[in-house]
């Protein structure tokens, strides 16, 4: 079996560079408003997209509608922010997180009656329904969406460290929850749970009859997934300023999937270089061309029929059959 | 409420529901013959529309139009299954996800780089351009019936041509069994070829049935693709009758629930599979 939680040397070195990189970006670049906000808006992205990891990679369950769950925190945020003052991040936060996690309860035990093409379909469908009430809904802001007028308030006790208006703060808040769920997606995967997961998508009979309540796992690592890609999208709706239902879309769901196919899935870090690298396709091809969309889907036919296993073959050997020493 | 309204609702909805049968049906056997999950068929749901429009205004006949509009998405269909699907056959579907969701992005921008994005209309054919009375204020569109008889002739040349044919035998073997077949001399290869071709002709088909009664504009494709999703989960993987018996259910639970309950006009068809989906996750008629 494939040791999943083996990274080839230099696409650890990578990562650490880039990480490196990030967290000294706004010394040198403070005046580079927009490059900081786009880096910001990369790593919300790579966040939601090792949440979808944890599914497919790990768990081997493809959902298509893993947007819902990043639009609905983002919603969560907007109806929780008064118009002239901003939230409490931890109320929000954890109001927004409550939804996600109820509705991925509800939608999991649904979903995970299913398998297979079914499974990818009635994920898409549910995130699709989602995105038609949101976009139907004139209190939500229907096909324009809201603005989150005040970004929300970080306070311990009233005491507050700093404002999440400065960009170069919220940048660093960002960096240290991209870096929490790194750290905390790779305890996960090297526990029994994660050992369970993975030993469900290579065989869930075997687990089965192994004793394993393999739907509960599921259930579990789906309803994980869904709190994660809400943490991403409270992030976004924050530091964007506004919500609309694109972010609900299944363009948004067929990112993340991009993202995680690109980096190479089933590998911790690769999410974080797919995101990256997607983001940075699609601003190089925005900039050059209206019909961007055009490259973008030939580039992304072409991945798939060339680099079936992600950038992250690009570093190091594949080693998916054997196992690793060290 | 009221019988000349009620009967209005009713062929409605089996215009709506025979409509997206077209759609689900070519989905359903691709699925289930080839095992591709095909994210581009509303796509080529939005081509159809498209090519009615373009092709009637060039050859200024609607039926004209039809006939030819097959003949370039049968084409399109074998070309695109002979470049890009026939590589997929044997990879994960997260692959198959991907590859085709790539093409939905190139099929919108082609789209709005041929035609623009702006919505456009289809004029009904002049012959059927009237109405019959029901009430003194109610009457119902003539071309909506005659549009619901095309599709359930369809239906029976697809039933037809399933069950009772040898070309039809083959299909069903290879669904069953791709190498058996292969070793039986059967060019297996070629008749997926052809069951991609009449899938994505059937998809393009509804559109370009469908462009007189609603508007042909960009982005049209992906709500049908998910009401037909809806269909395929509800009505079974691969089962053609599944698909039939599902789409007509959609199509009453969709138009009497925007009559009745318009408040969740939106959701009823998901609810709808959502129900299904705790009685019977595998559809109403799981193929054997």
């Amino acid at each position: 079996m494939a040791m999943h939680d083996a990274q080839p040397r230099a696409l650890a070195l990578v990562l650490v560079i880039g990480l490196a990189g990030l967290a000294v970006f706004p010394i040198f670049g403070a005046d580079e408003k927009f490059y900081m906000q786009f880096l910001a808006k990369v790593m919300v992205m790579a966040i939601f997209a090792m949440s979808l990891d944890l599914l497919i990679g790990y768990g081997g369950l493809v959902s298509l509608g893993h947007a819902m769950y990043f639009g609905l925190a983002g919603y969560t945020l907007m109806s929780l922010t008064p118009e002239y003052e901003g939230a409490s991040l931890w109320i929000s936060l954890a109001a927004a997180l409550g939804v996600c996690a109820l509705a991925a309860l509800v939608v999991g035990l649904l979903v995970l009656r299913t398998s297979g093409i079914y499974f990818i379909m009635v994920t898409l469908a549910f995130a699709q329904m989602a995105y038609y009430v949101v976009h139907d809904s004139k209190y939500l802001g229907g096909s324009d969406g809201k603005y989150v007028y005040v970004k929300p308030v970080l306070s311990f006790f009233g005491w507050q460290p700093f404002s999440l208006d400065k960009l170069a703060a919220f940048y660093y808040v960002i960096l240290g929850t991209l870096a929490g769920v790194y750290f905390l997606l790779r305890l996960l995967l090297a526990s029994p749970f994660g050992h369970v997961l993975v030993g469900i998508k290579a065989n869930e009979h075997r687990m089965r009859s192994l004793g394993f309540p393999t739907f509960s796992y599921k259930l579990v690592a789906f309803v994980i997934a869904g709190v994660l890609a809400g943490l991403a999208g409270y992030l976004a709706a924050a530091l964007d300023g506004l919500v609309n239902p694109e972010l609900l879309s299944w363009h948004q769901s067929g990112q993340a999937l991009m993202m995680v196919i690109l980096g190479g899935m089933g590998t911790p870090a690769g999410p974080i270089l797919g995101a990256g690298a997607l983001k940075l396709l699609e601003l190089l091809l925005t900039s050059w061309t209206k019909h961007w969309q055009l490259l973008l889907g030939l580039f992304i036919v072409l991945v798939v029929l060339v680099f079936p296993n992600g950038l992250a073959s690009l570093f190091g050997k594949r080693k998916r059959g054997g196992a690793e020493h060290g | 409420m009221d019988p000349a309204i009620f009967l209005i609702q009713l062929l409605n909805s089996l215009q709506y529901g025979l409509l997206l049968f077209l759609v689900a049906s070519g989905l359903t056997l691709i699925f289930g013959i080839m095992g591709i999950i095909n994210l581009a068929h509303g796509s080529f749901y939005m081509i159809g529309a498209y090519l009615a429009f373009s092709l009637t205004a060039a050859v200024g006949n609607f039926w004209l139009a039809l006939f030819l509009g097959v003949l370039l998405s049968v084409a399109l269909g074998l070309a695109l299954e002979w470049l890009l699907i026939q590589r997929l056959y044997h990879r994960d579907h997260l692959y198959q996800v991907l590859l085709t969701y790539g093409l939905i992005l190139i099929f919108e921008e082609a789209r709005s780089l041929i035609w623009g994005d702006d919505v456009h209309g289809v004029q009904v054919p002049e012959f059927l351009n009237f109405s019959i009375p029901l009430t003194e204020t109610l009457s119902y569109q003539v071309y909506r019936v005659v549009m619901s008889g095309i599709c359930l002739l369809l239906a029976a040349a697809m039933y037809f041509l399933i069950q009772r044919t040898r070309l039809g035998m083959m299909i069903r073997a290879g669904a069953t069994n791709r190498e058996m077949v292969q070793a039986l001399g059967i060019n297996i290869g070629l008749l997926y070829r052809l069951v991609f071709a009449l899938g994505i002709a059937l998809a393009a088909f509804a559109g370009m049935l469908g462009s007189p009664i609603s508007s042909v504009y960009p982005g049209m494709g992906n709500q049908v693709l998910i009401v037909s999703f809806v269909v395929v989960v509800i009505g079974g993987i691969g089962s053609v009758r599944g698909a039939l018996v599902a789409a007509l259910l959609i199509g009453i639970a969709d138009t009497f629930g925007k009559v009745l309950v318009p408040q969740i006009a939106g959701m009823t068809a998901y609810l709808l599979m959502a129900a299904v989906l705790l009685w019977r996750p595998e559809g109403l008629f799981k193929r054997a």
